[in-house]
């Protein structure tokens, strides 16, 4: 088919779509959304399944409650020792009449030990970066929530990559364990968190452990990606050399493989920490505490400078633990080894003991080495109070007439059309876009994705998840590829946007909703906003890559043919980088939906809401219901432009 | 010069695809068979046997199967059908636990792009072998420090493979193969990725140590010059199958076809015909000038020429013939003798 057939027939289909919206009026109600006879009760049998497994499942003799909960104890132990070391200190009695013994390691301890971790993996330029951020947390006074938040992600991490490495050399190993994997790891990945943050909370209470261990099955699936890749990775020469050497198959995965996949390996223990930050705010929905507690109590207030304060706290602790890790992971080996007593040989372990040591000692004395003083605190929670106010009494018409022009030109119409569509006709048309792009099993996908949409009884709900969606991934891209095309366009461009998108992409979701709500008050233009701000990264990121990635002698080619500028860019470069602006579109629609579930807390009326509803009122099967619907749209939507995108990489290559 | 038989390979066939076995069940099949079938024949029907203390060196281009073949004589690959002997034990019908013992114990590799371990030193790498037999720290590191020395590296000890040079890393994984003491050495294109002056000064290395240790070697390469230089005997394979099997002398004066013939057609004759080979009867009384049989031409070339007379070729001290300047002269000129 042709480009111009193409469009023609898509065109087609938008008509036909406008037709059948403006007709659904006359509509039998049956055609419009999914009938009642059509659902099927999945919240109610989820429900049932979860209440005989906490109540009368057992494995053999011990209940399968009594397993959760020593399971639990087991994570527990270690953690509650790391929050005496960090947080509390030994203490006598209870309450208020608790009376300190040992205090935790003092905030210039746990500083100190920063900048050696920091210098010990690279230079003393990363420790003195690692040390200033942890500073920040003290000025600020966001010190012991950010201490309660580092025991839990330290507790995490380690569990989270070792549940990993397991799975993925499993994976590795056993054909059987992959396939069966693969599914799981799509749906963990798609599937918003809130959604199994239900039924943990029933197995596990609320409570710290509840919200640790909800963090480990999010930051997860990719530790369990990253490893059997690097175990595929591993040379086909060391693997035939480890067999040659007499490996038993034990050695060979200890003694070479897993050793040779290490820096591979250290990129899944990055992404786990970054994962198990980014949850830090949602984990304290049950009960985790720390930063991620002050953000989203913030956030209820309408705080917006203390939310902003906290947010930035939790970004200056990503951005510690990612740079000592990726430092880490880069540490080159070999280096001679000091010779001496053992303070010579361990300067950095003596130096930050010394300072436990001292800091602990002196602090009965002068308690400020001990507890960062109250009077020493900085706080911008007044400026940015005051900013807002500002901006408010200043530009309260010109933001509200903002707001009602767009709601009432653009988003009320789209969410009108996307609530008028005949349920038949999206199910037709998703299957039928499934079989164009990908076949008759992508086909059959999108045919049953849908289909259970249909079934779930969330009609409404999916098809205004749709609506936000689409109208914030539109957007987003609108905005998205154009930035992408001048950062590719010239170095100074390049750097700017490469430092706004960095700083976007690490500050937690929720912040995102605290200046929004604050100017645009709760409802569905406020989250369009977010979802927009939120889900740009990937749209500039990959259209930057993607023009960058243009092979050099083809640009050259152009050239000498006597290409403009911009003849250049419309005629070689973007055409080439078309698969992987479609990349970015995926990536750009995953995130849209996951910033969709947060926004549910300023009152959209959307599959996120629902989700949100059912965790307040730990009902497990609703939530996980709707969590699966909005799975199988991040699903369909992945699988539709993956399946776009490598038809368009296979036009060029053929082409080529 | 008959050697025992060390390595001995019997009907051997690789074949990839759905159906590969079955393929076999009625019989062997041609190569146009196996392509029409769907199938790829990565080693056709191939037999050998390699002597004790042969270097033996199959020789071949990419794609070719030579590699897929010292896989599998090495059982790295499973073959499809046939027998692999190592001193008379068919190795296919080794357990695991027998395959660990006699690679470990018996059989050494060198690999084309070194398979060093990136995260152990020299040393460690070297005594890597030892390790996983669960030889104790000091022993293995004496002996690794010997076999280092063997290839010139030491003082390199403590180095990483990263620090090294491309020659120097396949010093590394040479004595890495040597370390515990195999009779047989499989050596896979172990010089292809190195610099001509390097791969050269290798080549020489490898001589000088294969001199000292009496190897039983299989050595693959696709350079035709190397396998001339290095081989008692070279096996030329294409499409999976052995085309002709024989010393360097004879593939260069009698190749069996014409794709052999494509190789030896530029390789410098007088470097690899010996005067035992161009030897005419006497045509009068011996001359009193007497060289070896084995000598090459290349080597004896300016003696003759200078004499300008026939001189005697003698094998164990018995007369064969005799070499005139013109034959020398057709030799270095490469005419056809």
């Amino acid at each position: 088919m042709t480009g111009a057939m193409r469009g023609l027939s898509a065109l087609a289909f938008l008509a036909l779509a406008l037709l059948l919206a403006r007709a659904s009026a006359d509509l039998p109600p049956g055609l419009l959304w999914p009938p009642e006879a059509l659902h099927l009760p999945m919240a109610g049998w989820i429900s049932a399944a979860m209440a005989w497994l906490t109540d009368s499942a057992h494995l053999g003799p011990v209940s399968f409650k009594d397993l959760t909960r020593g399971f639990a104890a087991l994570v527990e132990a270690p953690y509650q020792a790391l929050r005496v070391l960090l947080v509390e200190g030994i203490t006598e009695g209870r309450g208020r009449r608790a009376t300190v013994i040992v205090p935790p390691l003092s905030w210039l301890a746990v500083t100190v030990a920063a900048v050696a971790l920091g210098h010990y993996a690279r230079n003393l330029g990363l420790g003195l970066i690692a040390g200033a951020l942890m500073l920040y947390l003290a000025v600020f006074g966001q010190w012991e929530s950010a201490m309660v938040t580092l025991s839990s992600i330290a507790i995490a991490v380690p569990l989270g990559v070792a549940g990993g490495l397991a799975l993925g050399i499993a994976a590795w190993r056993w054909r059987g364990v992959e396939r069966a994997l693969a599914p799981l790891l799509d749906l963990m990945q798609t599937v918003p968190t809130f959604a199994y943050l239900v039924p943990v909370l029933v197995l596990f209470g609320f409570g710290p452990v509840a919200a640790l261990l909800a963090t480990v099955i999010y930051a997860m699936p990719p530790m369990v990606r990253v490893t059997l890749l690097a175990l595929r990775a591993v040379p086909s020469e060391i693997m035939d050399f480890a067999a040659m050497a007499g490996c038993t198959p034990g050695q060979r995965l200890r003694k070479v493989m897993l050793p040779v996949a290490l820096p591979d390996l250290m990129v899944g223990v990055n992404q786990v920490i970054m994962l198990s930050l980014n949850m830090v705010i949602i984990a304290s929905m049950i009960g985790a505490g720390g930063l991620g507690f002050d953000v989203l109590n913030a956030l209820r207030r309408l705080d917006i400078g203390g939310g902003i304060e906290a947010g930035i706290a939790i970004t200056a602790l990503a951005v510690v633990l990612d740079r000592l890790g990726q430092a880490l992971a880069a540490r080159p080996g070999g280096q001679l080894r000091a010779v001496g007593p053992w303070w010579r040989r361990h300067p950095r372990t003596a130096l930050v003991l010394a300072v436990i040591l001292a800091t602990t000692a002196l602090g009965y004395l002068i308690p400020a080495l001990q507890i960062y003083p109250k009077d020493w605190q900085l706080t911008t929670r007044t400026f940015w109070a005051d900013l807002m106010k500002a901006i408010n009494v200043n530009y309260f018409d010109q933001l509200e007439a903002l707001r009602a022009w767009l709601l009432e030109y653009l988003m009320i119409p789209v969410k009108r059309f996307f609530l008028a569509l005949p349920w038949p006709f999206v199910l037709g048309l998703a299957t039928l876009a499934g079989w164009r792009l990908g076949g008759l099993r992508l086909a059959a996908l999108a045919l049953a994705l849908t289909g259970f949409l249909a079934a779930t009884g969330l009609w409404e709900q999916a098809m205004t998840t749709l609506y936000l969606c689409g109208l914030g991934v539109v957007l987003a891209m609108l905005i998205g590829v154009p930035l992408g095309v001048l950062a590719a366009s010239s170095e100074a461009a390049g750097k700017a946007i490469g430092a706004v998108i960095d700083t976007l992409q690490t500050l937690p979701s929720f912040v995102y909703l605290i200046p929004v709500v604050m100017l645009f008050r709760v409802g569905d233009f406020s989250a369009l906003i977010a979802v927009v701000l939120y889900a740009l990264v990937p749209a500039v990121r990959y259209t930057a890559h993607g023009l960058r990635g243009v092979a050099p002698e083809l640009v050259e080619a152009a050239v000498v043919c006597g290409c403009t500028r911009g003849q250049i860019l419309r005629k070689v470069r973007l055409p080439l980088a078309v698969p992987m602006v479609l990349l970015g579109l995926n990536q750009t629609i995953l995130l849209a939906l996951s910033m969709l579930v947060i926004t549910a807390l300023v009152g959209t009326r959307d599959l996120g809401q629902e989700v949100y509803i059912a965790l307040t009122k730990a009902d497990i099967g609703r939530g996980i219901v709707a969590g699966l619907a909005v799975a199988a749209i991040a699903i369909l939507a992945d699988r539709l432009i993956g399946a776009a995108a490598q038809g368009a990489r296979a036009r060029l290559e053929g082409a080529a | 010069m008959t050697r025992p038989v060390k390595l001995a390979c019997r009907a051997v066939w690789k074949l990839y695809g759905p159906h590969p076995a079955r393929l076999l069940q009625s019989g062997a099949p041609t190569l146009d068979a196996i392509r029409a079938s769907g199938h790829v024949g990565a080693v056709r029907d191939v037999s050998l046997e390699v002597g004790e203390g042969e270097i033996f060196v199959i020789m071949g281009l990419s794609g070719s199967g030579k590699s897929t073949l010292v896989r599998c004589l090495s059982r790295l690959i499973e073959p499809t059908a046939g027998e692999i002997l190592y001193d008379g034990e068919d190795l296919l019908k080794a357990s695991p636990a027998r395959m660990i013992e006699i690679r470990r114990h018996r059989m050494g590799m060198v690999f084309q792009h070194f398979a060093l371990l990136p995260h152990l030193t020299v040393l460690e790498n070297v005594g890597f072998p030892l390790e996983v037999q669960g030889v104790a720290r000091p022993a293995r590191e004496a002996r690794a420090r010997e076999v280092i020395a063997l290839v010139g590296l030491q003082g390199r000890e403590g180095h990483y493979p990263r620090q090294l040079s491309g020659g120097q890393q396949q010093r590394v994984g040479i004595a890495r193969s040597l370390a515990v003491e195999p009779d047989l050495w499989f050596l896979d294109e172990p010089f292809s990725a190195l610099d001509p002056l390097i791969r050269r000064e290798m080549q020489e290395e490898f001589l000088r140590i294969q001199r000292q240790l009496k190897k039983t070697i299989v050595f693959i390469t696709h350079d035709f010059d190397e396998a001339i230089r290095l081989a008692d005997r070279i096996a030329i394979m294409k499409d999976g199958a052995l085309v002709q099997v024989a010393t360097p002398e004879d593939l260069v004066l009698a190749p069996a076809d014409d794709y052999v013939r494509a190789f030896t057609a530029h390789v410098a004759r007088a470097k690899v015909v010996t005067l035992g080979r161009i030897a005419a009867p006497l045509s009068g009384p011996a001359p009193d000038l007497a060289l070896p049989a084995e000598m090459r031409v290349d080597e004896a070339a300016e003696r003759i020429v200078t004499e300008n007379r026939p001189v005697a070729v003698t094998r164990d001290g018995q007369i064969l013939g005799e070499v005139t300047p013109q034959a020398v002269i057709a030799v270095l000129i490469g005419r056809q003798p």
